[in-house]
C-alpha cells in the first residue's frame, strides 16, 4: 500500500517535506510516525485525508496523512 | 492605586482643553479595564447612533491593569470608539511598546473628544501634556511620521500615528504604533482621522505600583512556566509566528481562496510559514515583555519591516489567488505605512477581483490602474496603495468590500458579517468558528472567541470541528474569556497555556483585587453583554448575527471540508439560549440585572 506523508514545521528537520511510503500489510499511523523518528508526544494536530485522526488509525491505499507539531496562532 | 494609575485624560480638540479625572474605581473592578471599562465609558458619554465619523464620536485609548506592569505579554492597549465600517462599538487591540509607555506617563486612558480645526497631535511627557501642530506631518506615511516625532521629541518616544488612509477617512483605516504594530480593525483610524489627530507621541517615567511584589513574582513564575513548556507559545510562535498557521489550515481545507470561492489554495507551501522562515525571516520582533516572541522582521528587494501576519499572509494571498510570498509581505509593508487594517484591505481586493471576474466592474472603470485578475501579485501592491492614498477607484475599495459590493448591487459578494471581512478559516468546515463570527460584537473577526484553538488547534482539547454539540457553550465561555483577557492588558495568545484562575491571580497580585477565575470570566461575559447593548443601541439588530449566503447556502466543493455549509440556523437559537438571551437574540432584564448592567 502506498501513502502519502505530510510534514510540517519542525517535523521536517532531517526528513523532508513529503514523504511518498510504501508498505506491504496493513500499517497504522503509529507504525509510520515510529519509523519516522517523530515521538507521540510532537505529534498535536494528526490529519488523514485531512480530517482528524488518531496515531492507532489504519490509512488506506493512497491515503493522505499530514502531521504537524505543537504549533498554532491567529 | 495599583495597577490602575487611576487617572484618564480627556483631550477637547475642539477647544484643545485637556482635563484630568479619577477613574471610577467601582467600574474599573467590574469591567477590569481596557475594552471593558472603555465600552462602559463610550456608552456612558455617546448616544450609539451616532455617525461615528462625526465629532459627537469619542476615541478613547485605553490600558488594562496589567499593561506595563511586569508579567508576561503585559503591553496591550486597546483603541475603543463607535466603528465607522460596522456601526458596532470597535475595541481594536495592539501590542508593541506604545501602551506600556501611556501607563509610565501615568494614565490608564485618553479619551479626545469634538474635532480639531486643524492637524493636531498630542504630546504626553509625564504629567506634561499638550497639542501641538501636525500640518507639517499631514499626509505622511507612517514610518515617516513617526520618525519626524521621535526627531522632534527624542527616540525614547513612543508614537501612535495614522496614516494618508486615516486622515482621508477610509473605513478600513488603522492606528499604527511603533511602526508595524496596528489597532488594525473596524476603521478606527478613520475616526482619529476624522477629529483631524494625526498623531498621540508619549514618553513616561514612571513604574506602575504593584500591590503584591511577592505574589506577583509566584504567579509570574507559574505562568512563564506554562508558557514555556506550552508547545504553542513555548515552540510554534517563537519559531514560526503566525503563519505557521497556513498549512494546517490548507490541510485541513478550510483555507478561504478566491474570496470563499473554494477552500484548499494549491499552492499554499509557497505562502507558508516555513517558507517565511527559509526565504524572508531576518529576526523576531517582540512586543514589550513577550516571552512568546511571534513578531516577524521580514525582508525583501528594498522592503523591510514587521510582519507579516498568518491574517495578512492569507487575505493577499490565498483570498486573492496570489501565491508571491515576497510580494505578499510588501503589500503587508504598504498597509502598514498608509495605515490600513490589513484583512479588511486583502479581502477588499479579494472581492474586488470577483466583481472583475463576474463581469461587474467594467475594463473601463479601471483603465489605467492596476489588473484585477486573480493571482496577479503586483496588482497587491499597487491597489494597496491607492486604497491607503484613497485615490482612484482606490477611494471606492477603500469603503471597504461591503460598500464596494454593494454599489454593484451584490453585498453578498463581501465576505463579511456587519460590514466588516472575515478573516482567514472557512467556518463551513469548522462549525463553532462559524456561530462565532455570525455573533462576534465587532462582525468578522477571529480574536473574539477563536474557536480554532479547539476544533483545529485540539486547545484546549481537541473538538469535532464538524459537530454542533456543545459549539454555543464553547463560544460563550471563548468570547466571555477573551473579553475578559483583552480587558486585563495581556496578550490573547497567552491563553493557549494560561487558564482562567492564572489570569484572576494575575491581577490581583498587580491590583490588591479579589478576583477568582469565575468572576473573571464573568467580567467577560458582563462585557460581551454590554458590547452587544451598545450595538443593539446603534440599530445592530440581530438580524445581522449572520454569515453571507455563500456560507450558509453554497457547500464547500472540494477537498477535505467537501460538502459542507455552516449550520448557523441550528446553532444560532442554542447561542441565544446559551447566553440567556431571549429567541430574538436581545439580552433579557434578568440577565443584564444578573450582571450588574440593569
Amino acid at each position: 500500500m502506498k501513502y502519502t506523508v505530510k510534514l510540517f514545521a519542525t517535523l521536517r528537520e532531517n526528513r523532508g517535506k513529503i514523504l511518498e511510503m510504501e508498505k506491504s500489510g496493513k500499517t497504522s499511523i503509529r507504525e509510520i510516525t515510529e519509523e519516522l523518528g517523530i515521538k507521540a508526544d510532537d505529534v498535536a494536530i494528526l490529519l488523514l485525508n485531512g480530517r482528524d485522526a488518531k496515531l492507532d488509525d489504519y490509512p488506506s491505499d493512497g491515503d493522505t496523512i499530514s502531521i504537524f507539531p505543537p504549533v498554532g496562532g491567529g | 492605586m495599583n495597577g490602575y494609575n487611576g487617572t484618564v485624560l480627556r483631550v477637547n480638540l475642539t477647544d484643545g482643553k485637556i482635563t484630568r479625572e479619577a477613574l471610577n474605581q467601582d467600574e474599573a473592578r467590574k469591567f477590569i479595564g481596557g475594552r471593558g471599562l472603555a465600552t462602559k465609558m463610550l456608552m456612558d458619554e455617546i448616544d450609539p447612533k451616532i455617525d461615528a465619523l462625526s465629532p459627537e464620536n469619542k476615541l478613547i485609548f485605553v490600558t488594562g491593569p496589567l499593561t506595563g506592569t511586569p508579567t508576561p505579554t503585559g503591553g496591550r492597549y486597546m483603541v475603543v470608539t463607535k466603528a465607522p465600517l460596522t456601526g458596532t462599538v470597535a475595541s481594536s487591540n495592539s501590542g508593541g511598546y506604545w501602551g506600556a509607555e501611556l501607563k509610565f506617563a501615568g494614565y490608564d486612558a485618553v479619551i479626545f473628544e469634538g474635532k480639531s480645526e486643524k492637524p493636531v497631535y498630542l504630546n504626553i511627557v509625564d504629567d506634561q501634556v499638550e497639542l501641538k501642530d501636525a500640518q507639517p506631518l499631514w499626509g505622511k506615511l507612517v514610518s515617516e511620521a513617526t520618525a519626524q516625532l521621535e526627531e522632534e521629541h527624542g527616540k525614547k518616544a513612543k508614537v501612535a500615528v495614522i496614516g494618508p488612509a486615516g486622515e482621508r477617512l477610509s473605513k478600513i483605516a488603522a492606528i499604527m504604533n511603533d511602526r508595524g504594530r496596528a489597532a488594525g480593525r473596524s476603521g478606527v483610524g478613520a475616526v482619529m482621522g476624522s477629529k483631524n489627530l494625526k498623531a498621540i507621541v508619549v514618553k513616561g517615567s514612571n513604574k506602575v505600583s504593584i500591590a503584591d511584589e511577592a505574589k506577583l513574582k509566584e504567579v509570574f513564575a507559574r505562568c512563564m512556566t506554562k508558557i514555556k513548556e506550552n508547545g504553542v507559545t513555548g515552540q510554534g510562535l517563537p519559531a514560526y509566528g503566525t503563519a505557521v498557521l497556513v498549512n494546517i489550515i490548507n490541510e485541513n481545507g478550510v483555507f478561504p481562496t478566491n474570496n470563499f470561492q473554494e477552500s484548499v489554495f494549491g499552492e499554499a507551501e509557497e505562502i507558508s510559514g516555513e517558507t517565511l522562515a527559509e526565504k524572508y525571516l531576518k529576526k523576531k520582533d517582540p512586543c514589550y515583555r513577550c516571552p512568546i516572541g511571534c513578531g516577524r522582521y521580514c525582508e525583501v528587494d528594498d522592503i523591510k519591516g514587521q510582519g507579516p501576519e498568518y491574517e495578512t499572509i492569507w487575505a493577499y494571498g490565498s483570498d486573492c489567488g496570489v501565491s508571491n510570498l515576497g510580494d505578499i509581505i510588501k503589500a503587508n509593508y504598504w498597509c502598514n505605512e498608509y495605515g490600513l487594517d490589513t484583512i479588511s484591505a486583502g479581502a477588499t481586493i479579494a472581492a474586488a477581483m470577483e466583481l472583475y471576474q463576474k463581469g461587474l466592474i467594467k475594463e473601463e472603470e479601471i483603465t489605467g490602474a492596476p489588473s484585477l485578475e486573480w493571482g496577479n501579485s503586483q496588482a497587491i501592491i499597487d491597489w494597496t496603495k491607492m486604497m491607503g492614498a484613497v485615490e482612484g477607484y482606490g477611494a471606492k475599495m477603500a469603503e471597504g468590500s461591503y460598500r464596494l459590493c454593494e454599489s454593484y448591487g451584490v453585498p453578498e459578494l463581501s465576505m463579511s458579517v456587519k460590514k466588516q471581512e472575515l478573516p482567514a478559516y472557512d467556518p463551513r468546515g469548522i462549525q463553532g468558528q462559524g456561530i462565532q463570527y455570525a455573533t462576534s460584537n465587532r462582525g468578522g473577526c477571529h480574536v473574539r472567541g477563536y474557536m480554532i484553538s479547539p476544533e483545529i488547534l485540539g486547545l484546549p482539547e481537541k473538538l469535532d470541528r464538524f459537530t454542533l454539540d456543545g459549539k454555543a457553550e464553547w463560544s460563550k465561555i471563548f468570547q466571555d474569556f477573551t473579553a475578559a483577557i483583552d480587558s486585563s492588558g495581556l496578550c490573547l495568545f497567552t491563553s493557549f497555556a494560561m487558564g482562567a484562575d492564572d489570569y484572576a491571580d494575575m491581577v490581583n497580585a498587580v491590583c490588591g483585587s479579589d478576583y477568582t477565575g469565575t468572576d473573571f470570566i464573568e467580567a467577560g461575559e458582563r462585557i460581551w453583554n454590554l458590547e452587544k447593548v451598545f450595538n443593539l443601541e446603534a440599530g445592530i439588530d440581530p438580524s445581522q448575527d449572520t454569515l453571507p449566503k455563500r456560507l450558509l447556502e453554497d457547500p464547500i466543493e472540494e477537498g477535505p471540508s467537501k460538502g459542507w455549509v455552516t449550520k448557523l440556523s441550528e446553532l444560532l437559537p442554542q447561542y441565544y439560549s446559551v447566553r440567556g438571551w431571549d429567541e430574538q437574540g436581545i439580552p433579557t432584564d434578568e440577565k443584564l440585572k444578573g450582571l450588574g448592567l440593569k
